[in-house]
């Protein structure tokens, strides 16, 4: 029977099967698996069927433990029931797994294997998080490709189903769960072939059932706990046979054969390696490569790797083997061994002693592939050498230099298995150019329209503005195992020009390969603009170089910046994979499948750019000789420290994996203060300051995302060598009208998203689109502006103490903590974070939740965090997702000890001290910037009195009593965190009195992950999860916040009210108790433009979506009624602000009749909640404490029930 | 009993009052009503073509930005299955009205491209409207465009559809032509079948506090009426066209002076949203009274009785009557 070849990627793949032979998914969104809980949800919205004819129901869960906890329930109440995860989303899933393993329960978790947030957070792949739920009870099932991911996905379930042992079916995250491959399909009669309904009936026979009850979960004691673990055993020892059963009756169907350990090798081999998981792809190649060419080496691919059957490992290895290396994805610090490792270990020692072996191998083990560390052949030649030492390296690891344990492996970077028969493409893009969204569809196009296999991958950047992405595209005759980043290209893409400036673009490129580059610069010309060692390469490996205007193109096409469907067709067009016209057909074709629902317009105008691209492409005459006297600009500068210099700047160019092990830091701790040596130049306009137009009044500096437009107030004499491009003009203070003004941007930080010219109010009365600050290109302004930042810089930041911190044109004189951050360009949350850096900053302990601000704010290689001139700054940490308010009050608990130990020490010292100093530190007043900074200067003369003290208790205040200047925790994190998966703690934390202060940045999704629904997610708008819109209303957490009496609540939008902003900021730092912020902000994942953000913002709080709020309970104390509402009753339709975003766009254009019932229902809300907090703002104080106790009370009453 | 049906493009219609395009005719119920409360036609909603484009291409922006960038966040919407972008919402209306009341149902289409408008104007058809009403609006802001080269555009695009369409055409203009009279004249030729006179569009306004330019657009009133009965009066008779009247028409009076002037229907909008629906009635009843008072037996017979050259005095439509006006108004006042 012959079956459909499809090309898509391992979350698909799986997904499609998961989908067919469940009931019931309970989901929660974690890279890199999010995508398999999406199309589920997505599917089941657009009613497709299970293969018993039900739909299944999809639900979003609060966190991966309510999701695990979920699909328990569904399991026990007879569903067939699945979830997907991956990380420390399976570690939040643990409880559960052994419950759900303790009570035999048929089921499949389908992991894309990810390393687990240890010393650092990685979204890539490695096998640390699937060896932690070894000990679960549960099967785990190892896929190597996306073939096989559909393949044990659907064994996986047939084999749960029988043995009632649940699985956990893994593959190697963004490896597998993202790489795009051509494979064959499972068809429909292949599942029902291989799920017998008889254990499907027994599964639901043994749920629970009114009318024929049992009980489960009892709690058992010493007597007969014990012989009841036992009690299962008979299952797992059956379970391996069961599998091997499904295995052979799939291979019957397929013609896939699959073994609980396949081996692959010379059949006298005499060393081999064994491993799992992605790595077995380029190890088959390899070890194909090897025996070809006569070498006795093989390799095992642990399929089954839990419940280990040892006979059918041994079973599975040649006689002949002496050596073997075992390869674990993963490290166990302080064990033995890692984990597989010492299974293989125990596995030959246990049939040694039972006699089935006479002689025992040599056996080594690993590590390899941490956090997707690439895996190639020639590491795979490594380690066989090492094995054919005398003495091999035991605990080695491959892949990286380790300068200090000396664990890694030598290997010979050159050895290659690239089959000469397969085209090997690398195109690099801009993020927002689209070129790896026109990669896939290529991809498609060879895959479906060709005989060729096909294989695409994508490295995308850390960075979210401005981003690099590297597209890796393999296609030939033969099936693909090279699951590894191609390093030698016989095609090179360059999309982007000003990337040639900055990498090696032509590294990969091996000898004759073809060279497409997108420039502004015609084939006469554009010699000339290539840095020497690309000219080099060119000349060297005999390069056949091409170029095209694809910017020109597109804005004629009217495609903006998107050169995607432009780059494309030159593709096809040079590489001849198919005829033009054939190629040219079936681009087209793509595009229509693509963009069709998007409208007539958009395929045609991307039809025409694919009609002029031909006409563009020319083929550059490439001289003989070397012509350019530039080369690669450094990746930072040279005056920056050497930390930078070595480190972190080899990781800007790309070169990370050369760092060796004694270059990193050993507990994850960085510097802070590092992105302002990354100049990247994403910007192509930036604001020019206009003094004759600008009114100071700071507005800019302070909704500038990236901290690169700021304002100093200075004494003149600072003047005196200023670049002649520099800007000054007087202060439009009173007061310091004998001093100077400037407002500078930083050209080369500067992403251009424009906000800073959309809130300007003050414009030119020659020419009004002409304001205080206007948009220009960047690149004429770039070395005078830059020479002018850096003179800025040079000046002294104007003295805290003189600022009035109440007014928006006065905080713009405060220097910025946080600047220069990886967020999109736009973003909505990091104004606020920045305001808090510059308010509290040089005193601030920041616990960040894992999120948006976990990565813009702490992803290498450079991080905004910074420090002042006195190198005081925030000290910024993130623990994890889910426990960040726990966190946070960790901190302040600590501090608190901390304080009253030197308070204590003190009091226990003040003969040495001195009373006066002691005293005036005691009841120093640090509720204003003065007092702050006079209680620097007394814990500075303090410390130079200890230090002279030969006394143990001196010695002990020294190093606490920094903590006496006060100290301003800070947690912050998104809707995601706060509304879901960390509400529980956030509600301890709100609860307990102590003086934390938290920023909730809700952009109504849990944009992270790309656009989640959670449960701060409005009513009526689309998220992923909510593909049909979400029908309840958003979750009010200011009003339960408010119900403690004892937290300040604060509702916040810059955008709508800055002055309001910056007064609950200080309100909030300055309540001694815990304070909660929510603040509005805008989002990529919204949908429009973001250079409206603000706009938005205003039409947010003028339909009343968005109540403008604080809530102080110090007033309770002078009798006052502590909640003021700041923003005005409802006067705009809420659909004036709703329907210029596509969240809820969309909805109206796909299902009009919902979108209108859910908005109507929307709007009620709005009239509702604002009818509640009017009466509960216009009460009197003890009416109102009154009423918060009846709403808490009905809350807690709600919870209970 | 006083006669007042009314034959427009060819339509024997029971009376002259037509609803224009408006929100209000964006709702089945409410054009049930507009036929309760004597609507003789109905003319839908203009279908935007431009408003289509640019929704394409927000919706193609909004859903792809920041995507394919970013390895945790690929994308940020869900895949749904399918968007109403086409005309498709706007034909599925047109059937159901036709599907809800029995007075004729005229689609409206204002467009900007020759392909655009060929494809909807086809739709339109097939979707069951009884006639297609074509809104041109075009501003030249090239000094370099010529008046020909514009009232070629017209003339072009009328063509065209013509050729693509058999239901009657209506082609509704603005009044601002070098010669109105000439690019009417080619419009009847190019195959309209009636012209409507005028429409009329938002425009610019200054806001002074945030030195910003805002869309302005107020309703008509009684004398928004007169550009109208001038320019129909000035033609009737002169070209083999229908007219309609359409800005102004919110009392019966205003309905008996369209008729005269030699408008075959009078449209209205404004009056509607301002007084609601049952205003039709009104103006209906309105309307019989006035004919019966003045002994009229039919619509018909007044249809033209006041174009210029039915009037004594021809002149009266022509620049000196302005100035007569002026000079008479100054001294009166």
């Amino acid at each position: 029977m012959s079956r459909p070849m499809h090309t898509l990627d391992g979350n698909e793949a799986v997904a499609t099967i998961a989908y067919q032979v469940n009931d019931v998914a309970a989901i929660y969104p974690i890279t890199p698996s999010s995508p398999m809980g999406e199309f589920m949800d997505q599917w089941a919205a657009e009613g497709r069927k299970n293969m018993w004819g039900n739909i299944p129901q999809v639900v979003e869960m609060q966190s991966e433990a309510g999701a695990a906890g979920a699909v328990h329930g569904a399991l026990q109440a007879g569903a067939l029931t699945t979830t997907f995860t991956a990380s420390q989303g399976l570690m939040l899933m643990l409880p559960n797994m052994y419950k759900i393993a303790g009570e035999l329960t048929p089921t499949v978790f389908h992991v894309s294997a990810r390393s687990l947030a240890i010393h650092a957070l990685s979204i890539f792949g490695d096998h640390s998080d699937v060896m932690a739920a070894r000990t679960t009870g549960f099967a785990l099932l190892a896929s190597a490709s996306v073939q096989e991911a559909m393949d044990f996905a659907l064994i996986a379930q047939s084999a749960t189903l029988k043995s009632r042992v649940p699985f956990l079916h893994f593959f190697d995250g963004f490896r597998t769960s993202h790489e795009v491959v051509k494979i064959e399909m499972l068809t429909d009669e292949d599942i029902r072939t291989m799920i017998d309904e008889e254990y499907v009936r027994a599964h639901r026979e043994r749920a629970l059932n009114p009318d024929k009850p049992v009980i489960r979960g009892t709690a058992q004691n010493p007597d007969v706990y014990f012989q009841g673990r036992e009690a299962c055993n008979p299952y797992y020892l059956a379970c391996p046979t069961i599998v091997q059963e499904y295995m052979d009756r799939f291979a019957r169907i397929t013609g896939r054969q699959y073994h609980l350990f396949d081996y692959i090798g010379a059949p006298d081999a005499e060393q081999i390696l064994i491993l799992m998981g992605s790595g077995c792809e380029a190890v088959t190649e390899t070890i194909e490569y090897l025996v070809n060419r006569g070498e006795k080496v093989g390799a095992i691919k642990v399929r089954l790797y839990r419940p280990f059957d040892t006979k059918a490992l041994l079973k599975a290895i040649p006689t002949s083997v002496k050596k073997i290396a075992v390869l674990d994805r993963c490290k166990e610090s302080g064990a033995p061994g890692e984990p597989l490792y010492l299974d293989i270990v125990n596995a030959f020692n246990e049939a040694y002693s039972n006699g089935d072996i006479q002689v025992m191998p040599k056996i080594i083990g690993g590590r390899y592939g941490l956090s997707s560390k690439e895996f190639t052949p020639a590491m795979i030649k490594g380690v066989l050498d090492e094995l054919s030492k005398d003495k091999p390296k035991n605990h080695f690891t491959v892949g990286i230099k380790d300068d200090v344990a000396n664990t890694s492996i030598d290997y010979d970077p050159n050895f290659s298995t690239e089959d000469p028969s397969v085209v090997r493409a690398v195109f690099y893009g801009l993020g927002s150019d689209g070129t790896v969204g026109a990669n896939k569809n290529s991809i498609k196009i060879i895959g479906e329209d060709t005989p060729n296999y096909a294989q695409g991958y994508f490295v995308y950047d850390s960075k979210k503005s401005g981003s690099m992405t590297v597209s890796h595209l393999r296609f030939g005759p033969k099936e693909i195992h090279s699951n590894y980043l191609i390093t030698r290209a016989n095609f090179v893409a360059c999309h982007q020009f000003s990337f040639i400036e900055k990498y090696d673009i032509l590294k990969l490129a091996e000898n004759n390969a073809i060279f497409l580059l997108n420039t502004p610069y015609g084939p006469d010309e554009v010699w000339n603009y290539l840095p020497r060692t690309t000219q080099k390469r060119i000349i060297d490996k005999k390069i056949k170089f091409y170029v095209i205007d694809a910017v020109k193109v597109a804005r004629e096409a009217g495609m903006g910046g998107r050169i995607n469907t432009i780059m494309q067709t030159c593709f096809f067009a040079i590489s001849g994979i198919l005829p033009r016209e054939e190629a040219i057909q079936a681009i087209k074709e793509s595009i229509k499948k693509t963009y069709g629902k998007r409208g007539e317009t958009i395929v045609q105008k991307n039809w025409q750019a694919v009609d002029m691209t031909l006409d563009h492409l020319y083929e550059v005459k490439v001289p003989e000789q070397v012509t350019s006297s530039f080369d690669f600009a450094p990746p930072v500068p040279e005056e920056a420290p050497d930390f930078v210099k070595n480190i972190l700047g080899k990781i800007i160019t790309g070169e990370g994996d050369e760092l060796s092990v004694s270059q990193l830091p050993a507990d994850g701790t960085f510097p802070t203060g590092t992105t302002k040596w990354e100049k990247r130049n994403i910007g192509l306009e930036i604001p020019v300051w206009d003094p004759e137009v600008c009114i100071q009044c700071g507005k800019c500096v302070m909704v500038c995302p990236h901290a690169v437009i700021r304002a100093k107030i200075y004494d003149p004499k600072y003047l005196e060598k200023a670049p002649p491009t520099f800007k000054s003009t007087e202060p439009k203070w009173k007061e310091f009208k004998h001093l100077r003004y400037t407002l500078q941007v930083s050209p080369e930080d500067c992403t251009g998203c424009g906000l800073c010219y959309e809130v300007c109010i003050a414009k030119s009365k020659k020419e009004v689109k002409n304001r205080g600050v206007t948009m220009q290109l960047q690149a004429p302004l770039r070395e005078t502006e830059r020479e002018n930042w850096n003179f800025f810089e040079s000046i002294p930041y104007f003295n805290r103490s003189e600022v009035n911190l109440n007014l928006v044109k006065d905080i713009q004189l405060l220097q910025p903590l946080f600047e220069f951050s990886g967020a999109c360009a736009g973003c909505g949350e990091t104004p606020y974070v920045k305001l808090m850096s510059q308010l509290f900053g040089d005193r601030a302990l920041v616990a960040n939740a894992t999120g948006c601000s976990s990565i813009y704010g702490g992803n290498l290689p450079t991080t905004p965090w910074t420090t002042n001139a006195e190198g005081k700054g925030p000290a910024w940490c993130n623990s994890l997702f889910e426990d960040n308010a726990e966190f946070g009050m960790g901190m302040r608990v600590a501090i608190d000890t901390q304080l009253s130990y030197a308070q204590y020490l003190l009091k226990q010292l003040e003969t040495h001290i001195g009373t006066e100093l002691v005293t005036s530190i005691l009841t120093a007043d640090q509720t204003t910037e003065e007092g702050i900074q006079n209680q620097r200067k007394r814990i500075s003369i303090l410390k130079q009195k200890l230090s002279s003290l030969n006394n143990p208790q001196a010695k002990e205040l020294l190093y606490v009593a920094d903590v006496l200047v006060k100290r301003s925790v800070w947690v912050l994190g998104g809707d995601g965190w706060a509304y879901d998966i960390g509400y529980g703690g956030l509600d301890h934390v709100i609860a307990s009195n102590r003086d934390i202060n938290i920023l909730v940045m809700d952009t109504e999704v849990y944009s992270n992950t790309g656009g989640q629904c959670s449960k701060a997610t409005p009513r009526a708008a689309v998220a992923k999860f909510a593909a049909g819109g979400k029908p309840a209303p958003k979750k009010d957490l200011a009003l339960m916040a408010m119900t403690y009496g004892t937290c300040y609540v604060a509702k916040v939008a810059m955008g709508a009210n800055d002055a309001q902003t910056i007064k609950a900021f200080r309100e909030a730092e300055a309540y001694p108790g815990p304070s909660l912020i929510i603040a509005y902000c805008h989002c990529i994942a919204h949908g429009y433009n973001l250079i409206m953000g603000l706009e938005q913002q205003k039409k947010a709080v003028a339909t009343g979506h968005w109540q403008l709020m604080r809530f102080n309970p110090a007033l309770l104390n002078e009798g006052k009624n502590p909640l003021q509402l700041d923003s005005k009753a409802p006067s705009l339709a809420l659909q004036e602000y709703v329907y210029n975003e596509t969240r809820y766009k969309m909805l109206s254009l796909s299902n009009p009749t919902v979108a209108k019932m859910l908005l109507d229902e929307a709007q009620k809300d709005i009239r509702m909640r604002w009818k509640l907090y009017e009466y509960l703002a216009s009460m009197s104080c003890d009416e109102l404490q009154s009423e918060m106790k009846n709403i808490q009370s009905a809350v807690t009453e709600n919870q209970t029930q | 009993m006083v006669e007042l049906t009314t034959n427009y493009l060819g339509i024997k219609l029971k009376n002259p009052l037509v609803v224009s395009p408006s929100p209000l005719c964006d709702n089945i119920d409410n054009i049930k009503r507009m036929e309760e409360r004597g609507a003789s036609a109905v003319v839908l909603h203009s279908l935007f073509e431009e408003q289509i484009t640019l929704l394409s291409n927000e919706l193609d922006n909004n859903l792809s930005y920041g995507t394919e960038s970013f390895a945790e966040a690929i994308t940020y919407f869900p895949e749904l299955s399918d968007f109403r972008m086409g005309p498709e919402a706007y034909l599925e209306h047109i059937h159901k009205a036709k599907q809800s009341v029995s007075i004729p149902i005229m689609g409206s289409l204002n467009g900007v491209s020759k392909g655009g408008w060929i494809e909807y104007a086809k739709k339109i058809q097939q979707a069951g409207a009884d006639a297609l009403e074509l809104n041109i609006y075009f501003i030249p802001t090239d000094p370099n465009m010529t008046s020909d080269y514009v009232s070629n555009m017209y003339v072009d695009l009328v063509k065209e559809i013509r050729k693509e369409v058999t239901i009657p055409l209506a082609v509704k203009i603005g009044p601002y032509f070098s010669s109105l009279p000439n690019v009417a004249k080619r419009l009847a030729e190019a195959g309209a079948n009636a012209l409507v006179f005028f429409n009329r569009f938002y425009q610019p306004d200054f806001d002074l506090d945030n030195l910003e330019v805002t869309p302005h657009i107020n309703l008509s009133s009684s004398n928004t009426l007169l550009l109208r009965l001038r320019w129909v009066a000035i033609l009737y008779g002169k070209i083999n066209i229908d007219f309609a009247i359409t800005g102004g028409v919110h009392t019966a009076e205003d309905v008996v002076k369209s008729m005269m002037a030699g408008a075959k229907v009078a449209m209205m909008t404004s009056a509607l949203l301002k007084y609601g629906i049952p205003h039709l009635s009104t103006i209906l009843k309105k309307l019989e009274q006035w004919l019966a008072e003045h002994e009229y037996d039919s619509i018909e017979v007044m249809q033209g009785s006041m174009s210029q050259k039915s009037v004594t005095e021809p002149t009266a439509f022509e620049r000196a009557n302005y100035m007569h006006a002026l000079t008479r108004y100054t001294a009166g006042s």
